[in-house]
């Protein structure tokens, strides 16, 4: 696979199969992740058992996780890949074990492949080149989320309507307006899906206010995609242009001191039944998770008919399956390994 | 006998607007003659040094250096950093006072210069500006000064509250220092890494704005012009590292109002912009932050005009453990003593057209002035025998596991650099030979 090697090539430092940004991640590439995820989900599970049997992929989790943990952990079950889940909290890292010996610790033991969630924007590049082996961003910091961005493509193929799901190009999403809406600034998923969307065509849509959506946003935008990067602040008005609503919670978490009038938030940016109804009947709604019904969606919109938003975490498993297969350079991916 | 020759040079020495071929006898640690080539040559000297080709300028003069001793030897020491400072051509360096414990006490100070501590050229210091570097009130400025303080600072961190900082300007213009600040409004950079903008948004870090320099900056002057005004003192202000246009421009009117303001302009921040960043290489972190383009650009234009008083390295060593960790919890700060000459030469001289003398100026006689350094900067006769020899046309690549000093931690390992110094020479005596 040429375009594989070609990626791997320009990120020599770090080892082929890892998935640190998706902003060097080929479209070709996309489409073979997309179709190896295809293939996985349709073989029998005796079969894929067999794929990555005896192989040892360790799960490193510096923050808590409930989808993108379990989905890695099952994805590689469902492989026949032996896991081990090492988190901060029960671990030497609370004893002040830097990252770097952490993975070589990991590796001393026979790690093949890690699985990195870290509260620091950067920290899967680190351990990627300490440890050499390949690394799975499963969220940093403030940065990307790529598996999630995958996983987020795999529904809106599957969702909006006229998509060819099958021919993965710099156009299939040229006529598709993608709406990310709320916490953007810190949001490590909008960060990818405003990076992976637009090279598929995708108009992206970014909208929140100054204080959570500040214009640097549009940095986003890279120079080679075919799609784009834009901003609206009014909710109603973006929604009108949406085939995809994808609605992100406020992280208080990661809010250090920013003040956010919450009843002034809600009535400008949740998403509920009726605004839905008025300004897009038709969208896809998604969310990544965590969901704080009530805060930037309605009960009715998260449970309605729009919502994909348990397909999402369905898809989320079906595409770390393909990632696994990827990093452990196996099936289709055989060639991106050193 | 401890003469020596240096011979067939093109001697630059900008105190004193020479700029030509002279030979040059150093004897008893001064500059004890200057001729026209062949003028010297009834002298029988120690050591005679061929710098046909070469340009023999005054030792360069470093404002801003991090020696981390006492305290984190495992950093840097004296005798590595001045090493080093030797290899990039510098006879001179003022250390900050950010040592553990803070450099705020006469005896702090004096162990600091002793000459056990094996510094191979001068060593000067700028103690701390208040008491532990807390920012609440200001060291004894009069016995500091005694004992050889050259200017008062906080480094690292800003003295934030107006008050103090009034304090420090005052005590400091009773005795004719500056006041160096690092102008950071830190209320403002909380949990930030990098300068804000594009890249940082994109890296998802926090970023430092430009006006948390600008304000302090701002302050700063005004505060000058109230003490001018009600306290009859010319103070001066020294701004640290600038690295915003904004900031820049707010030098400039200063100086053009007539105010003692003087600035420095670190290399990095000349040459490269945060997108140097990369993938989180915390060899490009620092603080102040790698700016834009525009900012870039603008710290040129301050040094080609003439706002800008000198170059400074804010050499800031770092262990290689401390730099392999993510990116927000990894130290501030890059080595430079080594590359700033190569890089001055490079970005200004060849990329600006700025002439080598007024780069030499930059370096030497314009940071000298700074801190009122008497004897040191140029090579008049009777000056300190504080030589740097160069070929100012040899193009290299800088190699970090070459370096003279304990760490390595910059961002200009493998880059190219122009003019590569030949001979270092501290008071008469050759500490560095390329």
């Amino acid at each position: 696979m040429k375009s594989s090697m070609d990626s791997a090539e320009k990120s020599s430092e770090y080892a082929a199969g890892s998935l640190l940004t998706v902003t060097d991640l080929p479209v070709i590439e996309v489409a073979a992740i997309l179709a190896e995820t295809d293939r996985l989900e349709g073989m029998p599970s005796a079969d894929r058992a067999q794929i990555l049997a005896g192989r040892k992929i360790a799960l490193l989790f510096y923050e808590s996780s409930t989808r993108t943990r379990t989905s890695f952990e099952l994805a590689a079950k469902q492989l026949g890949a032996m896991t081990t889940l090492v988190s901060d909290k029960s671990s030497s890292i609370e004893k002040g074990e830097s990252l770097k010996d952490t993975g070589l610790t990991l590796r001393a033991l026979g790690a093949e492949c890690i699985i990195l969630r870290h509260s620091n924007s950067g920290a899967p590049y680190l351990l990627a080149k300490v440890c050499g082996l390949p690394v799975l961003n499963a969220g940093d910091g403030m940065h990307e989320h790529p598996s999630q961005a995958l996983l987020d493509l795999r529904t809106i193929l599957k969702r909006v309507p006229g998509l060819d799901a099958a021919r993965i190009g710099p156009k299939t999403l040229s006529d598709v307006t993608v709406v990310i809406t709320g916490d953007i600034l810190h949001s490590r998923v909008a960060r990818s899906n405003a990076m992976l969307l637009p090279k598929l065509g995708a108009r992206v849509v970014l909208c929140g206010p100054k204080e959570l959506l500040p214009e640097e946003a549009l940095g986003l935008g890279l120079p080679k995609s075919s799609g784009c990067v834009e901003i609206e602040r009014d909710f109603d008005k973006a929604l009108r242009k949406a085939q995809v609503a994808m609605m992100l919670r406020i992280q208080r978490e990661r809010l250090a001191g920013l003040e956010i009038d919450l009843v002034d938030y809600i009535s400008r940016y949740q998403l509920d039944e009726e605004r839905l109804k008025a300004s897009a009947p038709r969208a896809v709604v998604m969310h990544p998770g965590p969901m704080i019904r009530g805060m930037e969606i309605a009960d009715e919109v998260a449970d309605g008919p729009n919502s994909a938003i348990e397909e999402q975490v369905t898809h989320g498993l079906a595409v770390r399956t393909a990632l696994l297969v990827r990093a452990l350079g196996v099936g289709r991916f055989e060639s991106v390994t050193v | 006998m401890s003469d020596i020759l240096i011979l067939n040079g093109r001697l630059a020495d900008p105190a004193t607007g020479v700029d030509a071929e002279r030979d040059l006898l150093l004897r008893h640690g001064k500059v004890a003659a200057i001729e026209k080539p062949g003028g010297l040559s009834d002298v029988n000297a120690k050591e005679v040094i061929d710098a046909t080709g070469m340009v023999v300028a005054p030792g360069l003069v470093d404002v801003h250096v991090h020696l981390r001793e006492p305290g984190q030897t495992y950093k840097e020491s004296i005798k590595t950093g001045t090493a080093a400072a030797a290899a990039g051509g510098f006879t001179t360096v003022v250390a900050m006072p950010n040592t553990v414990p803070v450099n705020d006490s006469v005896e702090g100070l004096e162990w600091m210069l002793d000459a056990a501590r094996g510094a191979c050229i001068k060593l000067l210091a700028m103690p701390a500006a208040t008491f532990g570097s807390r920012g609440e009130e200001i060291t004894d400025f009069h016995e500091l000064a005694r004992a050889g303080a050259v200017g008062f600072t906080d480094d690292g961190k800003p003295v934030l509250h107006d008050g103090v900082m009034r304090d420090a300007l005052v005590a400091a213009a009773t005795i004719g220092v500056p006041v160096s600040q690092h102008a950071e409004d830190t209320r403002l950079t909380g949990g930030c890494s990098m300068n804000a903008g594009p890249v940082a948004f994109r890296l998802g870090l926090r970023g430092m704005t430009v006006e948390a320099e600008a304000r302090i900056v701002e302050r700063d002057i005004q505060l000058l012009r109230e003490i001018e005004e009600t306290n009859r003192l010319r103070p001066h202000l020294h701004v640290q590292h600038v690295s915003t246009a904004r900031a820049m421009e707010l030098i400039r009117s200063a100086k053009a109002e007539g105010l003692h303001v003087t600035c420095e302009v670190a290399p990095h921040h000349f040459t490269l912009t945060d997108e140097a960043i990369g993938d989180y290489d915390t060899n490009a972190k620092m603080n102040p932050p790698l700016r834009v383009e525009a900012d870039r650009l603008a710290m040129i234009a301050g040094l080609m005009d003439g706002t800008v008083d000198c170059v400074a390295t804010d050499h800031a060593p770092h262990a290689a453990f401390e730099k392999e960790q993510e990116f927000e919890r990894a130290p501030n700060g890059i080595t430079g003593l080594e590359t700033a000459l190569g890089l001055a030469l490079r970005v200004l001289h060849k990329g600006q057209g700025m002439t080598v003398s007024r780069v030499i100026a930059l370096m030497s006689a314009q940071p000298a002035r700074v801190i009122s350094l008497e004897g040191r900067g140029t090579l008049k006769v009777g000056s300190f025998g504080d030589v740097v020899v160069f070929d100012p046309a040899l193009e290299w690549k800088y190699d970090a596991t070459k370096t003279r000093s304990k760490s390595r931690n910059t961002p200009f390992d493998g880059a190219p650099m122009l003019g590569r110094v030949a001979f270092t020479l501290s008071e008469g005596r050759v500490v560095y030979r390329g």
